[in-house]
């Protein structure tokens, strides 16, 4: 992870220790979604690092702690994504129900 | 028209767009390939503009790029407030796409400070009860990101609902989000609280609907296994049918499967821990979880789970450290709880791989929770071990967080610190700054009695190598530890003398008065103290502190200098005139300070009377300086030239040898370790240097001012020219027992101020002061304000001013009265501050009030 800098802001009872493993947990979570991740990955899919991280980390704690779990949502979300639009852009879309 | 794309590559088109622009990676091409500042803005304006239009127009099917795009300008630090509003439209649309970049919109963009936030409370409501999963979690994810109170009380029941859901996936989310809103309105505890407890015990029971965890609570791996028969599995798809038909879209076993996603347990032990730092009625509650909690740890160190949540080895360290975390707090001043803890911390601590930094975490966390609770006395000096093998981890952030830990540690277990002060004695040659000022404090925190020459010794040698923003600290430390534990007077001028070589310029200002008050109190050391401090001079007049002390000491020792016997010192043949050379070459040079310069003329007029031969020279140089351009001087030398001339019979006896001076003793030193920035109250040295100035830290800081504003006797001197009204003055009014003399406290231009006390014999506790500000000047005083501030023990009350306005040339005062209670008979101390308008200038002035009269709160 040659150029990736992070920062994390912590309260001062907290371990710093496994603070340092979250940023790396996070750091492997990228390199997972984008395969080997660099800057510019970040750079241009910044709203897909977001997405990672809020499913990683949820109003500042830790919300799941496998890997897998986290990457699984992250994919679903994206599959979900795909079919709205799929859905939206043909022809036979008329209005989005509740029901899937 | 959607679908279609028209690119827009000059201003001169029309600006009604309904099709995009760029698409976010073009727009991040062109950003980035900007050469300069200004070409980058140029982009960002072009394309903001089109981002504008677009949003005008209304375009919905675009709108989620346009968001995309600004959201980017906005990380760059470009204003992006105006898709405030669009958030909101993206949000409330039903495609997931919109919501998603519109949720992070919200995140981004919205915050509490502004009132818009508060719209997109109904979103959030509409999609936290729609159930579809990933819309539920994007909802709870911005509610506890940027949910400000009135938010989180609108929404606390749907998160409620949420909180006993069968979905894993969305529970998490939920408990985390209830983390969020105990912490914006702590009054919502009551409402988690109930919920809490039940997620707590729905696992003790073994219900695995959405609660995985369940299994640790008192089962060991063969349950684990039977967790997968398909009788259970059954059993769950059972009852998870009816949330699966909702979800019958792309929701496949992840998310409702109960097998994964021990997020539940994390959040749970999260959303506890909360609870208990907000609420001791949660703390007496969960208290009774300790032995569960207990359990669950020990079954995560000795038996893992699963190697998907473990890191090199260690499994889960998150949820452990945030279990720990809360045994901590469960622990804290409870006996019973610690003793429970007290084995499963032992194993934590001897069991856990610290090859890689996770178990180190988990170590440090353990560590930090037997430092905090009830522990038995030797695992107290177990974790400082621990801490004392981190020191010697190559990893520096190891280390960092040992001396930090260690530096908490070091008053409360200070004989178990000790024994690792070699390795933070080594420490001190870090080349990390923030590692080598830790060390430095934790090694100045270890000196005692015992080991303070060796420690003396390190700390001089790192004064002389150490980076310059820590020469002060530095320099201060050891001549603070050198006044606590000097063995002899001999060593501790020794100490000071090195400082003061070696880093002059950073010592405090009171260093010097302290010497010379050291020096003057041991007499069989005075003539070693003049010698050593003639040489050091000799070779060096930068230091402005030495030159300082040394002039003092040769002036009042000089006769010794020139005996040329001490035993401790080779023999030194100092003649007369190389004394006054040097002196004089002090006088002169353009290094000496103002105040130095004091120092060595009136050490010159003292040499006078102890040196043998004439005065010629003396008078000679005396005389000189009767024109100096520096008031202070001209003024010595005027007073030394006349005693000469007009008073030499009385030379001798004025330029005796100075008595030793009483400073505060002991008391010096507490407040010196409480307060930097003290400035100690010592009148050894003859002539105030200017430098006694401190700075303004807190309040009980004393400010020296030069004018002296508080040395006015009490009984007042009517001011020329004014008519002063002083309420106590009145004969009518009922005199108390014994009147205490009024207090003029500030004069600044005509404008004065005095304090009146009353002490009401009914309310002993009361005192009740009343300021008079007065105006004899030629201008009018306005928007007069006087704030005050006493010590905490004390309270003050101030009344509301009779006006802020003192007309020119003694016009109606403004009166104001304090009311301070003071139940503790606590010693008066109050610091004014004045702000007023004089002569078109504003004048703010912040003064510690000397002098209050005793009777005012004995």
């Amino acid at each position: 992870y040659a150029s990736l800098y992070f920062c994390c802001a912590i309260e001062d009872q907290d371990n710093e220790l496994i603070t340092l493993e979250i940023i790396h947990r996070y750091v492997e979570l990228l390199d997972k979604y984008f395969g080997s991740v660099c800057e510019l990955d970040i750079i241009f899919n910044f709203e897909k690092a977001y997405f990672i991280l809020d499913e990683f980390l949820l109003g500042g704690e830790v919300q799941e702690t496998s890997k897998k779990n986290v990457l699984k949502a992250i994919e679903q979300a994206d599959l979900l994504q795909e079919k709205t639009e799929t859905m939206y852009h043909s022809k036979s879309f008329i209005g989005f129900k509740k029901a899937y | 028209m959607p679908g279609q794309r028209v690119f827009l590559h000059s201003r001169t088109l029309p600006v009604r767009m309904v099709a995009p622009s760029l698409k976010l990676q073009d727009l991040i091409e062109e950003i980035r390939g900007a050469k300069t500042q200004a070409q980058e803005r140029e982009v960002i304006q072009k394309e903001c503009a089109h981002i504008r239009a677009s949003f005008r127009d209304g375009d919905p099917v675009h709108r989620h790029r346009q968001l995309a795009k600004l959201l980017y300008v906005h990380m760059l630090g470009y204003p992006a407030h105006f898709g405030q509003m669009e958030c909101l439209k993206l949000i409330a649309s039903s495609r997931f796409t919109d919501k998603r970049v519109g949720y992070l919109g919200a995140m981004l963009l919205l915050d509490e400070r502004h009132d818009a936030h508060l719209l997109i409370t109904n979103s959030i409501k509409n999609d936290l009860s729609q159930g579809i999963q990933p819309v539920q979690g994007l909802a709870l994810c911005t509610l506890s990101t940027m949910g400000s109170a009135e938010m989180c009380r609108d929404l606390a029941p749907e998160v409620e609902k949420l909180l006993l859901q069968p979905s894993p996936y969305v529970r998490k989310k939920a408990i985390l989000t209830a983390v969020h809103m105990i912490r914006k309105v702590p009054e919502l505890s009551s409402v988690f609280l109930p919920p809490c407890v039940h997620l707590l015990h729905e696992r003790h029971h073994g219900k695995a609907v959405g609660l995985p965890i369940l299994c640790f609570s008192s089962v060991d791996r063969r349950i684990e296994n039977r967790m997968g028969t398909p009788a259970h599995r059954r059993r769950v798809a059972h009852t998870h049918r009816h949330t699966r038909n909702r979800l019958s879209c792309p929701w496949p076993p992840p998310f409702t499967s109960p097998t994964l996603t021990p997020g539940i347990l994390l959040g749970t032990i999260t959303l506890i821990t909360e609870l208990c730092e907000r609420s001791p009625a949660a703390l007496k509650h969960f208290r009774k979880v300790v032995p569960q909690l207990v359990q669950i740890l020990r079954t995560l160190v000795t038996t893992g789970y699963s190697t998907e949540h473990s890191i090199s080895g260690v499994s889960d360290p998150f949820l452990q450290v945030q279990i720990l975390r809360l045994l901590r707090i469960l622990g804290r001043n409870h006996e019973e709880s610690s003793e429970t803890m007290n084995d499963l911390l032992a194993q934590v601590a001897t069991n856990t791989d610290t090859s890689r930094n996770a178990g180190n975490a988990v170590l440090f966390e353990t560590v930090l929770t037997i430092m905090d609770i009830h522990s038995a006395a030797g695992l107290r000096v177990l974790a400082v071990n621990i801490l004392g093998r981190f020191l010697l981890n190559s990893d520096r952030n190891i280390r960092y967080v040992a001396l930090t830990s260690l530096l908490r540690l070091v008053q409360s277990d200070h004989s178990a610190v000790q024994r690792h002060r070699p390795t933070v004695v080594d420490c001190l040659q870090e080349t990390d700054a923030s590692l080598s000022r830790r060390a430095l404090e934790l090694s100045l925190a270890l000196v005692n009695s015992s080991n303070v020459r060796a420690m003396m010794q390190e700390l001089q040698a790192f004064l002389e190598s150490c980076p310059p923003d820590l020469r002060a600290d530095c320099a201060s430390g050891i001549l603070l530890a050198a006044e606590r534990f000097a063995p002899t007077k001999r060593w501790h001028i020794d100490t000071i003398l090195h400082v003061l070589t070696t880093a002059g310029t950073h010592v405090r200002d009171d260093a010097v008065a302290n010497l010379t008050q050291l020096i003057g109190g041991a007499q069989e050391l005075h003539a070693y103290s003049v010698r050593r401090l003639y040489n050091a001079l000799a070779e060096d007049i930068s230091q402005q502190p030495l030159v300082q002390v040394a002039a003092w000491c040769i002036g009042e020792y000089g006769d010794l200098l020139l005996e040329g016997n001490c035993e401790e010192i080779e023999p030194l043949q100092v003649d007369e005139e190389e004394v006054l050379a040097l002196l004089e070459k002090v006088l002169q040079s353009h290094m000496s300070l103002p105040a130095t310069r004091g120092y060595a003329l009136t050490a010159l007029m003292k040499l006078s009377t102890r040196l043998q031969g004439d005065n010629n020279r003396i008078r000679q140089v005396v005389s000189i300086y009767r024109s100096c351009l520096d008031v202070e001087l001209q003024q010595r030398a005027v007073e030394y030239d006349t005693l000469f001339r007009k008073y030499d019979h009385m030379r001798a006896a004025i330029l005796e040898k100075m008595p030793l001076v009483e400073r505060d003793g002991p008391q010096a030193d507490e407040e010196a370790k409480q307060s930097k920035e003290a400035a100690q109250l010592s009148e050894a040295a003859p002539a105030p240097t200017e430098s006694q100035a401190s700075q303004l830290l807190d309040l009980l800081d004393l400010l020296d001012r030069a004018s002296g504003d508080a040395q006015h006797p009490p009984p007042l001197d009517p001011s020329p020219g004014g008519a002063l009204v002083y309420l106590l003055d009145l004969p009518c009014a009922p005199p108390p027992p014994a009147p205490i003399p009024d207090l003029k406290v500030f004069e600044r231009e005509g404008v004065q101020l005095n304090l009146s006390f009353i002490r009401p014999p009914e309310n002993p506790a009361l005192l009740l002061i009343t300021i008079t500000a007065t105006n004899s000047s030629e201008g009018d005083v306005t928007n007069f304000i006087c704030q005050a501030a006493v010590p905490k023990s004390l309270q003050l009350q101030l009344q509301a001013p009779s006006g802020n306005t003192v007309p020119a040339r003694g016009g109606l005062p403004i009166t104001q009265l304090f009311r301070i209670l003071n139940p503790n008979k606590a010693p008066l101390r109050l610091k004014l501050r004045l702000t007023y308008n004089h002569f078109h200038q504003s004048v703010q002035e912040i003064f510690e009030v000397n002098n209050l009269p005793v009777e005012s709160w004995q």
